[in-house]
């Protein structure tokens, strides 16, 4: 046989049954590659049957949808211009109030449950549960809970954003305590610093920056979420929102989209101009 | 004076305390003028956040006796009986947290092929034109930034109560994350592999299929799983507006004071979503080291 036929002229199967070894793939792998594809099909078609889903539904939903769209067009302000700009502005000011009071409440929690502060165990244990069950109620369910308490207004809204904000803010900041050298701190305790002086001067000027960032984050973040916390009762823009979707004056509802769009945009612009020059382009991990 | 430790001449010592001064209190002034900023900026924000602080005080034994009136009723004596009181309807709570967790699970696919599509006409590398790009980026900015519960609100409007309103919400919400992040991850292939696999003669397809599709797959799960760990729990949320899933007896039971219902409800949903957490980022650990950043 010519084994300069090579290339071109030798039959695929040939090539293939040569380098059958390179090729052959272990029979786990050729399971997942079926089963999985199956498995997701099988499970979007029980999802589908459970949930009760009708495509029924989709051909009217769509069109109704198609009809808001166009009722969107031109957006319109309804003449309640200086009422949305007053919620707008609360909505900025649940999320700053929210944001720098979660910031105060968390520095101290922050210092209990960080390792290299607190050599207490058990204190420590407590207060980072503390924290896990703050974080794990959703910022929504808290402005439910203060409503009931403090009644409708912003200033449930506020409180909202803060307690939620320390759970997240209080394990942030132990992290990024726990992330500090030790040796500014030795070196302030060796010269005759006490343990405060050496948190002080050792271990926060090395945090605050990163904190200061982390600050500014969350606020870009809690604008976001004061926008839909008035959808229940706890003040903002969100509230107008439910309000004019609720009564299908959806010109005014495109005309808000549009504000929050454009405010979300400027407050991310701004805080991200400042959370540059503090801590130069490093991205944050929450 | 024989010994002691050298010194600097006076007029040098001075010279650098004085200068060593002027730093501190350049530092100093500007911390001030920091908080006075925020001082000015907080006091004109509480004018509009109506903040009332001798309403919380009058409120503040009532936010902890709430806490306290959540709490279950649990004697000793008879656990059991305490527990069934307590978790009298488990069953229907069950099958509305299974709801939650499939709403999460068709809106994370239905976002998951709308981004893997639309992220190959926004990734820099592989997009057919500028004005293509451009507009599915700006298309991807608005599904990522208004609220999902605003989409919700809007599909309950438009589909009626239920979870397909919700399905669509965090579905067109997951599409703007997710089509962003897939699109970095597009960018950042190397394009040797398809460029091999073109100049071997493979078409377009075969090149994203050998050549892009197997850099990307483990990064593209990755991130669809941390997004269907972030959608369980904005599917317990949409039901607040009706759009589904455990979040409407939520809403009843805080909204009516049911307390013991509402812990009941609160331990079900932070349980349901640790699990999911822990059992989805065990199998992001496996797939690839990917940096969490949402």
């Amino acid at each position: 046989m010519n084994a300069r036929r090579g290339a071109f002229g030798e039959d695929a199967a040939v090539v293939l049954a040569r380098h059958q070894a390179l090729l052959a793939k272990p029979w786990q792998r050729r399971v997942a590659e079926i089963g999985g594809p199956i498995g997701i099909i099988a499970l979007t078609v029980f999802a589908v049957w459970w949930l009760d889903i009708s495509f029924a539904q989709i051909g009217p939903g769509l069109t109704q949808l198609g009809k808001f769209i166009a009722l969107m067009i031109p957006p319109s302000t309804g003449g309640h211009l200086r009422l949305f700009l007053k919620a707008m502005a609360e909505t900025l000011a649940i999320a700053f109030l929210g944001t720098l009071v979660a910031a105060l409440l968390a520095m101290p929690l922050a210092l209990l449950a960080a390792q290299n502060t607190t050599p207490s165990g058990v204190l420590r244990f407590a207060v980072r549960r503390l924290l896990d069950i703050i974080r794990g109620i959703d910022t929504l369910i808290w402005a439910l809970v203060f409503v009931g308490v403090v009644g409708l207004g912003p200033f449930a809204g506020i409180l909202a954003i803060a307690v939620s904000d320390t759970g997240s803010f209080g394990k942030l900041f132990s992290e990024a305590l726990e992330a500090t050298r030790a040796r500014e701190r030795e070196t302030i305790v060796a010269s005759g610093g006490n343990r405060w002086m050496g948190i002080r001067f050792g271990l926060l000027p090395q945090v605050l920056p990163i904190i200061a960032g982390m600050i500014l984050y969350f606020f870009e973040s809690n604008t976001r979420s004061a926008t839909i916390i008035g959808i229940v009762g706890a003040g903002g823009i969100g509230l107008q929102l439910s309000e004019q979707i609720r009564t299908y004056d959806f010109d005014q509802v495109a005309f808000i989209v549009l504000m929050i769009l454009v405010t979300v945009a400027v407050i991310d612009w701004i805080s991200g101009k400042l959370r540059f020059a503090i801590i130069g382009r490093r991205p944050i991990a929450t | 004076m024989s010994t002691g430790l050298p010194t600097l001449p006076q007029h040098r010592l001075d010279h650098l305390l004085a200068s060593y001064g002027r730093d501190v209190a350049r530092r100093r002034r500007q911390s001030l003028a920091v908080l006075g900023v925020l001082v000015v900026l907080a006091i004109i924000a509480s004018r509009y956040g109506e903040v009332d602080l001798r309403n919380l005080f009058h409120h503040l034994a009532g936010l902890t006796s709430y806490f306290g009136r959540i709490m279950p009723k649990l004697r000793a004596d008879h656990l059991t009986g305490d527990i069934a009181d307590w978790y009298w309807n488990a069953l229907g709570w069950l099958k509305l947290l299974f709801d939650t967790v499939l709403i999460a699970y068709l809106a994370t696919l239905a976002g998951t092929i709308g981004a893997g599509l639309f992220a190959c006409l926004a990734a820099e590398n592989l997009a057919p034109n500028n004005a293509v790009r451009w507009g599915v980026k700006r298309l991807l900015e608005f599904c990522r930034t208004v609220p999902d519960l605003v989409f919700a609100l809007l599909f309950v409007a438009a589909f009626g109560l239920g979870p397909l309103a919700g399905v669509l919400a965090i579905g067109i919400h997951s599409f703007g994350t997710l089509g962003k992040q897939f699109t970095e991850v597009l960018e950042n292939i190397d394009m040797n592999p398809v460029e091999g696999v073109r100049s071997a003669g493979g078409r377009f397809v075969d090149a994203v299929r050998f050549g892009a599709l197997p850099q990307v797959l483990p990064n593209l799960a990755s991130y669809t799983l941390l997004r269907f760990e972030i959608n369980v729990r904005a599917s317990s949320i949409v039901g607040f507006v009706g759009a589904g899933g455990i979040g409407q007896d939520l809403f009843v039971a805080i909204r009516k004071f049911y307390y013991t219902d509402v812990s009941a409800i609160l331990l079900m949903i932070i349980v349901a979503v640790s699990v999911m957490d822990i059992v989805t980022e065990r199998i992001r650990h496996r797939l690839s080291p990917v940096e969490k950043s949402a």
